[in-house]
């Protein structure tokens, strides 16, 4: 019997085996131990992930078999099958998605060249289908064993990030470490959303950070979530752990479109009346522009349900930037909040939200702008860290922007800021003051100096308070609209977007315009 | 040691046997004006003046508002047919300077003046300088309202009119120590008064020498910021008694009609301010109330009084009652009086004003009920305050993000009627300057209990956003048997709150309605926003007898943030049957049977704040206050506030891997509690504190909030400075770490 070859079918039947032996191991990830390890560190397993992030039973996986190439080091005899990152698709509530997720108890989650052909595969799929890209990252770095492969996948990956670039919308997850080389890639997908205490980025570690520096600083405070979220402006989110996370980033998802086909734009019914007026609206807005208010509770009044699904909510708190829906469609708000720093322009602010027009521009996202902003901070931090070039690009992200762009002006619209805040210079559709707003160059006291070098100052400020501390002139001139009633305006809104749906507005043909980075 | 007797017999306050005080006071008949077609200003803001434009208009009266600058948008001056700015913001340089309401009522040819409660109501200047321009005073006249505003002059004329008084030490009070002495021999407890003092401020009990000394001070402070007048004087303070006070409306020495209303139960009291009243009493007898109406009157006759007052007595449980003062104006609480007795009270007092007598057959109707206005039913009020229950009832100040006031309609219960008396919308600020009362909620009914009941209902409809508010708590007191009972000596607060008040707590059975009805609630909203929240789950739970899966829509709700109780929830039949089984806590093993409960109709929306849903047969209102970041639903039923979770049982499994977030140590720094100013403080970087010494003073609505040690340690760092602006939680102290 030894020496009588195998029958095909025995052949057959030994493979199916094998086959079956390599699903469960790419099931299993790196095996029960390390998932527990995973578990006590309040982590949950890639797969895990990947349930939560998808509608059930709704994800394809690809590549669950593919394997490493690496042949040093005894990696040889290290074969785990789907070698550390999961792929596929699936669906968000019934929209289509791409997805990888990373998966630390393989190798620690680290790149090879395999995993980042299964990174690009994915990637590449996206954009031929023109569906977003969703990546859970939680990897300990390259693999080094692949010396220079690894590197060269993780430098594919970045390429192929920028090709998708405004194409299709790419959200990072970070719920693990992400470290050197690795956060690039993150860093140039359109939204990173981060876990609190188990996960952190950053270019160079503690140990190294000490060694150079001298400095002693932890993970948690090099590149925790709520250094990102608060302090660095990386990232866009945090949340208290994996659960809470997976859950936002579907509910983010159902404000995005699919790609940057402005057929793809989501559609909601809504039981919110677009004519729904708002009267306390009114009252939020203190008269004294001096007296701060959180513009946040006027844009809740304004959108659908009251919903804002904020971006970067934690960093430069002095403007606003976020999701809402405006009868259903998705808007993006960005709005001065003058409960922090008076609501003024500084170098984060400006950075901050112009990033987020070019978002809402490239995927065909209607921009409402609230302003009440007394103007650019002053001082030296801020002259030597380049708020010329800073602001510029929130300035240029507006004026490049094409999608439909309504503006109201709820009190203050000071100097160069009143410009920037995507006002009817630069191709704003729709600009409103509420009767409260002052559009002038500055406040009256401060322009009362100048022309009148103290002079009469009193007199003289009453004036001029008299002439520009309202809207009337700039509604003489056309700069804006109309002034309207507070309260009707999101009756006003939802009327101007329905007629700016059809808008077509083109800019000159360009290799790529020059954004002052 | 003195007796509190011979301390009276030794002062100048005796009993004086001369002519009736009344007979002072010049008995000319008063010319009778018009009143339809005329202009009444009312001088004062919020509630009371939409209140008083109310009836005035009704008579066919032109109104006229004033405003400081940040009221312009307020409610009293939209509901008014002419406004007046009097000044800024702050109440001592508006509302209370008299030049300038003199101004806007010569500005605008007012020919009645109405000064509700607070501000100016009992300031004998101003009513002087009404009437001296020729102009009604829609209140008593200046002498009762100085006779009665002095609380020693108060008593000693009632003790002259032969009224029972509280024995006490009637002197102005000169300093702490003289406070202290004099405490002594008043004999402990005692309450240090200011003299001008209402409406609780400015009042301290005190039982021994150093709260003595502390309450002179305090009560000083207070009296001097908020009536600019800090004398003060000290009396025997009464156990468990009842504050209860008898509603009058007089005209005058040359009618000499006075009828006295039944009975105000305003014993529901927390720090001296009343949160919650009602007429009539459960505590007097007929005999009682008879004997304390007639003494009201006598007193109101002693001062020659007219127009509205009310006379405040404590009484025991013996139906033994002591004069406590009059309020020479209408007050807050009056609708509960209005609403058993049917009487407009603004409408007589402009008919008094302009010289009309009391109508005869409200003055014979009283006289023939044993000297009280016949009444029907029974009224309950809550004063709703923009104070955060949860945070030891600090002021709350901020815009009204969201505001809905309950209705007789919406709380639909048989026979029960609900009033709301406020000066506020939806978007109004509820400002520093203020007082915090955002309105009267105001339930009738036949019986007392159903009133109490009706008042719960219109509770839980009450959806008020952006500030925090006691509506929980008034919800608390409506569920407290003792409060059902009618067991309510003033220290009911104390007694059943001594830790403070941490929220409602649901029976078994109302939690698992909550569960149910979250449930339901979060499967509206994905079915509305097309959106399932939550992954459908194959989760083996609810098999059948047979061990068949049955196939649900499964939520696990969990009660009380991420880490609460948690209940199984499955929707059945299209969503009219629920099944519901408790989880141990942390895990997916079931406690308990499964309970079959059949749903009703529900009524939600996405944009309302307010979600019926019918659980067993039983309504329950639902208040969703919204979603934070991390997932956490808060939502209020019966005046409990419960942060839910709504998980797939697969979100809820892998949920048991996570880690609670690590909790910030604040126990090393004094946070503020409220948003306010830095008045002073009392230690310096590096002073050794005790336990619950005083570190500084934040003053918040004219009240000063001492905040005191809650660890014994060293001062680190003084990160305010005095006169600053506080938000809440800034952080003002930071002590050395313990070695």
């Amino acid at each position: 019997m030894a020496d009588e070859p195998k029958s095909a079918s025995a052949w057959k039947r030994e493979f199916r085996d094998r086959l079956s032996e390599a699903r469960s191991a790419s099931l299993l990830g790196g095996g029960e131990k390390r998932i527990e390890s995973q578990h006590a560190k309040g982590k949950l397993t890639a797969r895990e992930r990947i349930n939560l992030l998808f509608d059930e039973g709704t994800f394809r996986e690809y590549d669950t078999l593919k394997g490493h190439r690496c042949n040093e080091f005894g990696m040889e005899n290290s074969q785990h099958p789907g070698d550390g990152v999961i792929t596929g698709h699936g669906l968000i509530n019934s929209r289509p998605v791409y997805a990888f997720s990373q998966d630390f108890t393989v190798f620690g989650g680290s790149l090879s060249e395999t995993n980042a052909e299964k990174i690009m595969k994915v990637m590449d799929k996206a954009m031929k289908m023109g569906c977003p890209v969703i990546g859970l990252n939680d990897s300990g770095g390259a693999r080094i064993q692949e010396g220079v492969d690894s590197l060269a996948g993780y430098a594919d990956v970045f390429q192929q990030n920028v090709m998708a670039s405004g194409v299709i919308p790419q959200i990072s997850v970070v719920m693990g470490p992400c470290a050197g080389g690795a956060v690039y890639s993150p860093a140039m997908t359109d939204f990173i959303f981060m876990v609190e205490n188990s996960s952190y980025m950053f270019v160079t570690g503690p140990e190294v950070v000490k060694t150079v520096t001298n400095e002693t600083v932890t993970q948690e405070e090099l590149g925790g979530a709520k250094t990102h979220t608060e302090t660095s402006g990386v990232a866009h989110r945090s949340f208290q752990n994996d659960v809470s996370c997976l859950t936002a980033v579907r509910k983010m998802f159902d404000y995005l479109p699919l790609s940057n086909d402005k057929e793809t734009l989501p559609w909601k019914e809504t039981t919110d009346d677009p004519d729904r007026l708002c009267p306390a609206l009114v009252h939020l807005v203190p008269d004294d522009p001096n007296v701060p208010y959180d513009m946040t509770a006027v844009v809740k009044q304004i959108v659908d349900n009251g919903d804002l699904f904020e971006i970067m909510p934690e960093f430069a708190k002095n403007i606003v930037t976020g999701f809402a829906r405006m009868e259903g469609r998705t808007v993006g708000v960005v709005a001065n909040n003058p409960s922090t720093l008076a609501g003024c322009l500084d170098i984060d602010a400006s950075v901050k939200a112009a990033r987020f027009v070019r978002f809402c521009d490239a995927f065909n996202i209607p921009i409402l702008t609230f302003v009440d902003v007394p103007g650019f901070l002053p001082g030296t931090d801020q002259e030597y860290g380049g708020i010329i070039r800073h602001g510029a690009k929130l300035l240029f992200a507006y004026a490049e922007a094409t999608v439909p762009k309504v503006t109201v002006i709820t009190r203050k619209a000071y100097g160069g800021a009143y410009d920037v805040m995507s006002s009817k210079h630069l191709r704003g559709d729709c600009n409103y003051s509420w009767p409260g707003g002052e559009i002038a160059v500055m406040g009256a006291k401060g322009a009362v100096e100048i022309i009148f070098r103290g002079k009469d100052v009193e007199k003289e400020t009453e004036n001029y308070t008299e002439r520009f501390a309202n809207p009337m002139v700039a509604a003489q001139r056309g700069f804006i609209d109309d002034i309207i009633d507070p309260e009707e305006t999101r009756k006003i809104i939802c009327d101007d977007l329905r007629m700016l749906e059809s808008k077509k507005l083109e800019n000159p043909p360009r290799k790529h315009s020059n954004i002052p980075l | 040691m003195l007796s509190a007797a011979s301390i009276l017999a030794s002062k100048r306050f005796t009993p004086r046997h001369a002519a009736p005080y009344a007979a002072l006071f010049s008995s000319a008949a008063q010319e009778i004006l018009p009143l339809e077609g005329e202009k009444v200003l009312v001088a004062n803001r919020g509630e009371i003046a939409c209140r008083v434009f109310r009836t005035a208009k009704s008579m066919g009266m032109s109104t006229v508002s004033i405003h400081s600058d940040v009221d312009t948008m307020a409610q009293h001056v939209k509901h008014s047919d002419e406004a007046i700015c009097v000044g800024p913001a702050a109440s001592i340089k508006s509302y209370l300077v008299i030049e300038n309401v003199i101004d806007a009522i010569k500005q605008t040819g007012a020919k009645y003046v109405h000064p509700g409660y607070g501000f100016l109501s009992e300031n004998s200047v101003f009513c002087e300088a009404v009437q001296d321009m020729g102009v009604r005073f829609v209140g008593p006249p200046s002498r009762a309202i100085q006779a009665m505003g002095d609380k020693i002059e108060s008593k000693q004329i009632a003790i002259d009119a032969g009224i029972n008084t509280i024995p006490g030490f009637q002197g102005v009070i000169k300093d702490a120590e003289e406070c202290v002495e004099i405490s002594k021999e008043v004999g402990y407890p005692v309450m240090i008064k200011a003299s001008a003092g209402g409406g609780g401020k400015g009042m301290r009990i005190a039982w021994n020498d150093e709260e003595a000394r502390e309450g002179f001070r305090l009560s000083t402070d207070e009296a001097k910021a908020s009536f600019d007048d800090d004398r003060i004087f000290v009396e025997k303070f009464i156990e468990r008694p009842h504050h209860i006070e008898i509603q009058l409306l007089a005209d005058g020495p040359v009618h000499d009609n006075v009828v006295c209303f039944p009975e105000r139960e305003c014993s529901i009291q927390r720090r001296n301010q009343k949160v919650i009243e009602e007429a009539p009493s459960v505590l007097l007898t007929e005999e009682t109330r008879q004997a304390m109406a007639s003494q009201a009157a006598q007193l109101a006759r002693a001062v020659g009084y007219s127009s509205a007052g009310t006379v405040e007595f404590l009484c025991d449980e013996k139906q033994n009652f002591y004069f406590l003062e009059m309020n020479t104006r209408l007050q807050v609480e009056h609708p509960v009086t209005e609403m058993i007795t049917n009487v407009d009270l603004v409408q007589h007092m402009l008919e008094v004003a302009a010289g009309h007598p009391l109508p005869a057959d409200l003055v014979k109707a009283c006289a023939d009920n044993g000297g009280v206005v016949p009444f029907k039913g029974w009224a309950i009020e809550s004063r709703i305050y923009a104070e955060d229950p949860f945070r030891g009832f600090l002021p709350s100040t901020g815009p009204l993000l969201s505001y809905e006031e309950p209705t007789t309609e919406g709380v639909d219960m048989e026979g029960v009627t609900v009033r709301c008396d406020s000066g506020v919308v939806e978007g109004s600020d509820i400002s520093m300057f203020y007082d915090p009362m955002i309105s009267k909620l105001v339930t009738y009914a036949d019986t007392r209990i159903k009133a109490i009941d009706g008042m719960a209902a219109a509770l839980n409809q009450y959806v008020i956003k952006g500030v925090g508010h006691n509506t929980p708590f008034c919800a608390s007191v409506c569920r407290n048997q003792h409060f059902r009972d009618g067991d309510t000596p003033t220290s009911f607060i104390d007694t059943h709150y001594p830790e403070g008040f941490h929220g409602v707590e649901l029976k078994e059975e109302e939690t698992v309605a909550l569960a149910v009805s979250v449930a339901a609630i979060a499967r509206a909203k994905s079915e509305i926003l097309e959106t399932p929240p939550l992954p459908l789950s194959s989760s083996e739970l609810f098999q059948t007898d047979s061990g068949e899966p049955v196939v649900v829509d499964n939520v696990i709700v969990t009660l009380g943030g991420h880490r609460g109780q948690s209940y199984a929830v499955a929707l059945e039949d299209a969503g009219t049957r629920a099944q519901v089984r408790k989880l141990a806590t942390g895990s997916m093993e079931y406690e308990g049977d499964v309970h079959t409960l059949d749903l009703g109709p529900m009524d939600y929306s996405p944009v309302s704040s307010l979600a019926t849903t019918t659980v067993d047969g039983e309504q329950k209102v639902i208040q969703i206050f919204g979603e934070d970041a991390q997932g956490v639903l808060s939502v209020q039923m019966e005046g409990s506030v419960v942060d839910c979770v709504v998980r797939s049982p697969d979100q809820f499994a892998l949920s048991t891997y996570m880690k609670e977030p690590p909790v910030i140590d604040t126990s090393l720094m004094l946070l503020s509690p409220m948003p306010g100013k830095l008045i002073s403080y009392a230690v310096q970087v590096g002073d050794s504190v005790e336990l619950g010494q005083e570190l500084c003073v934040v003053e918040a609505m004219k009240m000063q909030n001492v905040q005191r040690s809650e660890r014994r340690g060293v001062i680190k760092s003084i990160n305010c400075e005095v006169g600053d602006s506080l938000k809440v939680d800034e952080v003002l102290i930071e002590f050395e770490e313990d070695e």
